[in-house]
């Protein structure tokens, strides 16, 4: 990453120190002051300090509620070679299936990464123009990482794929796709990029996402016959408590512990 | 053993023109009514001789996972005409250990502990592309101080050459050379000796931390390096000498495992495979972390496309590696003493406790211990908050792709404000080159199955992780 870091460089501030008056980080804070052009979004609340919510609060920390804001949305420009990018990928989407703004949802440049929404309907159209359009040619797909967020109504699941391109000298671009969870359906990208295959059906095996035109979507991780897709966020880690000195030790999972 | 691999398919792909793998549609067609042979509880002579009153000899074989040379528990799945492997397929899964779920239990720092279990062969390269990660989501990419980012490139080249000398030697092993084995493990010693006095340990480290490493160098380190750096050179030579022009070598390796650019382009093959096809590709050139844009070294390409090219690949980057090492250990000498961190200065992430070597153990320096004990309640709660809590990262993701010796490893990190990661992705380099089995093998030989698969090198930590 070269141009890109310069621009967003200055957005994350390392210190995590807490504000005592409304419980944020400073870069939080920041996020949370009104500046264009990444507008944060909220994503979901905190609350109290530790894990564990049955019960009723014994911490004295149960007040403390706080917005996890992530960054929204950027304008143009975003800086560095992702304005190239946007441009290329606008352009070479024409005379496809979609358009761009039809495509793209939205396009987030946050610690100097892009991270390019896009459309589940469409990231094949996308991924095509990705790889064949001279001007962006990303060769490389380094596989697609799920995410599980369950408290996303309507987007729970999320299919990341990175990008490399080694014909313009290392650039990389995030694209995001989500689903939701009771339709979780994401077109198979097999056919633009083979390399993909394993990291599809890793991520059927991991999360439950369905890759629509997947040539042998299978478990590849876990046994053929296991229930249950064990990274999502409602699949419980497991384990046993163990007992030490007569103390017994809660699972991992079933421990309090700050969040 | 079934031999008659099934597929329990949720969705059956449209055999139309966008289907890549139209062959395998064609294929379930051509098996249908072909006969199953099944070895479970029977008397391996019957299905012989049922094989053999058919006339056929074509049969699939399980090759794993429990096979010697199949490195570790990956299973082959062949199937065989005579010697010639028709088909072959890689069966994974039987390591998985759901480290990237365990990490979600626990601290970032503590992550490390578990990402560095990984691919057991090239711990620090998990260790260096997590933390990246996390700098990269903290912000404090910049903050490094040199001292660490030197430290961190000694350790990651240090690693690579030792795996790279698991990589010959196993392989050697694997086509019946011994000594190709002892001289490399003989070698590699010498590396994980300075590697366990540096970290401690010779495997799984924990070494490379969120904002820098564990600890600075011990004394007599830079000696130590000094001393090594040359005797490993000397035993590749040694190593050279027996591989190179090796006829025997040769006649395993040469024109065994094809893969062309085009072939690794789109199975996303990278590190040596990919470089024996002629492509200088090393992300340490091409998107450089940890100051590697100001050392001298090359990037070493052939244009063989085989396994003897990426054995030789593998021999030059370990010289490379050493010019490397060289030039680190120059630098270490010469910030040494001038009491030059290893830690980010930012006190609400950096450990708070440098460890030292006790009469006991490794464990806390006394010095810390007086101050907390003795000295500063404050400094007391700061370090409990920090060892237990732990730092929050801004919400957010980000990627680092770091070349690991057998290509690109990938760290996708997802934070939600929290004390831990709300997802750890790794991308390891073992996982996706293993899908080139099928390219290299089919049509050749049973035993250059062998040869092909450890020119991939896999290692099955890293890939079912």
């Amino acid at each position: 990453m070269s141009d890109g870091d310069k621009n967003a460089k200055g957005d994350v501030v390392a210190d995590t120190t807490t504000d005592q008056s409304s419980g944020l980080t400073s870069h939080e804070v920041e996020l949370a002051q009104d500046r264009t052009p990444a507008e944060p979004e909220v994503v979901g609340v905190r609350h109290g300090m530790f894990g564990a919510t049955a019960g009723a609060d014994t911490t004295g920390y149960g007040g403390l509620v706080r917005p996890i804001l992530v960054a929204g949305a950027s304008e143009r420009p975003y800086g560095g070679y992702f304005d190239e990018i946007a441009d290329n990928l606008e352009r070479g989407l024409v005379g496809g299936t979609a358009s761009y703004a039809e495509a793209v949802d939205r396009v987030v440049v946050d610690r100097g990464e892009m991270t390019i929404h896009v459309r589940r309907e469409h990231l094949v159209a996308v991924a095509r123009v990705l790889r064949d359009d001279a001007s962006l040619r990303f060769e490389i797909v380094t596989g697609v990482s799920g995410v599980h967020y369950p408290n996303r109504s309507g987007e729970e699941l999320h299919a990341v794929y990175h990008f490399l391109s080694i014909t313009h000298g290392g650039r990389r671009i995030r694209v995001e796709v989500s689903c939701p969870d009771d339709d979780r359906h994401i077109p198979s990208i097999v056919s633009v990029y083979p390399a993909n295959d394993w990291h599809e059906r890793e991520t059927w095996d991991m999360f439950g996402i369905e890759f629509d035109g997947h040539p042998a979507l299978t478990r590849i991780l876990m046994p053929d016959d296991w229930p249950g897709h064990p990274q999502r966020k409602d699949y419980p880690l497991g384990g046993i408590p163990v007992e030490y000195k007569g103390a017994t030790v809660p699972p991992p999972d079933q421990r309090r512990s700050y969040n | 053993m079934s031999t008659h691999t099934e597929f329990t398919q949720t969705e059956v792909p449209d055999p139309g023109a966008n289907d890549v793998y139209a062959t395998s549609v064609a294929d379930e067609q051509a098996s249908e009514g072909a006969h199953v042979f099944n070895a479970a509880g029977g008397d391996w002579n019957d299905l012989v001789d049922e094989a053999t009153s058919l006339g056929e000899e074509r049969i699939v074989v399980n090759m794993g996972p429990q096979h010697p040379s199949t490195h570790g528990v990956l299973r082959l799945i062949l199937e065989i005409d005579g010697e010639t492997v028709t088909e072959a397929r890689a069966g994974i899964g039987y390591l998985h250990t759901g480290i990237e779920k365990n990490m979600e239990y626990r601290t970032w720092v503590q992550g490390v502990t578990f990402c560095t279990r990984m691919d057991y062969l090239t711990p620090m390269f998990q260790e260096a592309a997590y933390c990246l990660a996390i700098e990269k989501l903290l912000g404090i990419t910049d903050d490094i101080p040199e001292r660490a980012n030197v430290i961190r490139v000694l350790m990651m080249e240090m690693t690579r050459i030792s795996s790279h000398l698991i990589c010959l030697g196993t392989g050697g092993m694997e086509m019946g050379a011994t000594t190709v084995m002892t001289v490399a493990f003989r070698e590699r010693e010498r590396l994980l000796r300075v590697i366990e006095m540096v970290t401690g340990l010779r495997m799984n480290n924990a070494y490379i931390r969120p904002g820098g490493v564990a600890q600075d160098l011990p004394p007599g380190c830079i000696d130590a390096l000094r001393e090594m750096v040359p005797e490993v050179r000397r035993g590749l030579g040694e190593l050279e000498a027996l591989l190179n022009e090796n006829p025997i070598l040769k006649g395993r390796t040469v024109d065994v495992g094809v893969l062309n650019l085009a072939g690794c382009m789109a199975l996303g093959i990278t590190g040596p495979v990919l470089r024996s096809t002629g492509l200088p590709h090393d992300l340490r050139k091409l998107d450089p972390y940890c100051g590697y844009e100001t050392y001298d070294f090359e990037v070493k390409t052939r244009t063989s496309q085989d396994a003897y090219g990426r054995l030789r690949i593998r021999i030059d980057e370990m010289y490379e590696s050493l010019k490397i090492i060289e030039q680190a250990t120059d630098r270490l000498q010469a910030s040494e003493g001038e009491h030059a961190s290893v830690m980010v200065a930012d006190k609400k992430i950096a450990w708070p406790a440098q460890l030292a070597l006790g009469s006991d153990g490794l464990g806390n320096s006394l010095d810390h211990i007086r101050e907390i004990m003795g000295t500063s309640m404050e400094s007391l709660i700061h370090h409990f908050k920090l060892v237990t809590e732990g730092f929050r990262v801004p919400a957010g993701q980000a990627y680092v792709g770091i070349e690991s010796p057998k290509g690109e490893l990938g760290c996708h990190v997802v934070s939600d404000g929290g004390t831990r990661p709300y997802r750890a992705h790794f991308r390891d380099p073992s996982f996706n080159n293993l899908q080139a089995v099928a390219a290299m093998c089919e049509g050749s030989q049973i035993a250059d199955v062998i040869v092909a698969v450890a020119s991939i090198d896999p290692v099955m930590g890293g890939v079912d992780r």
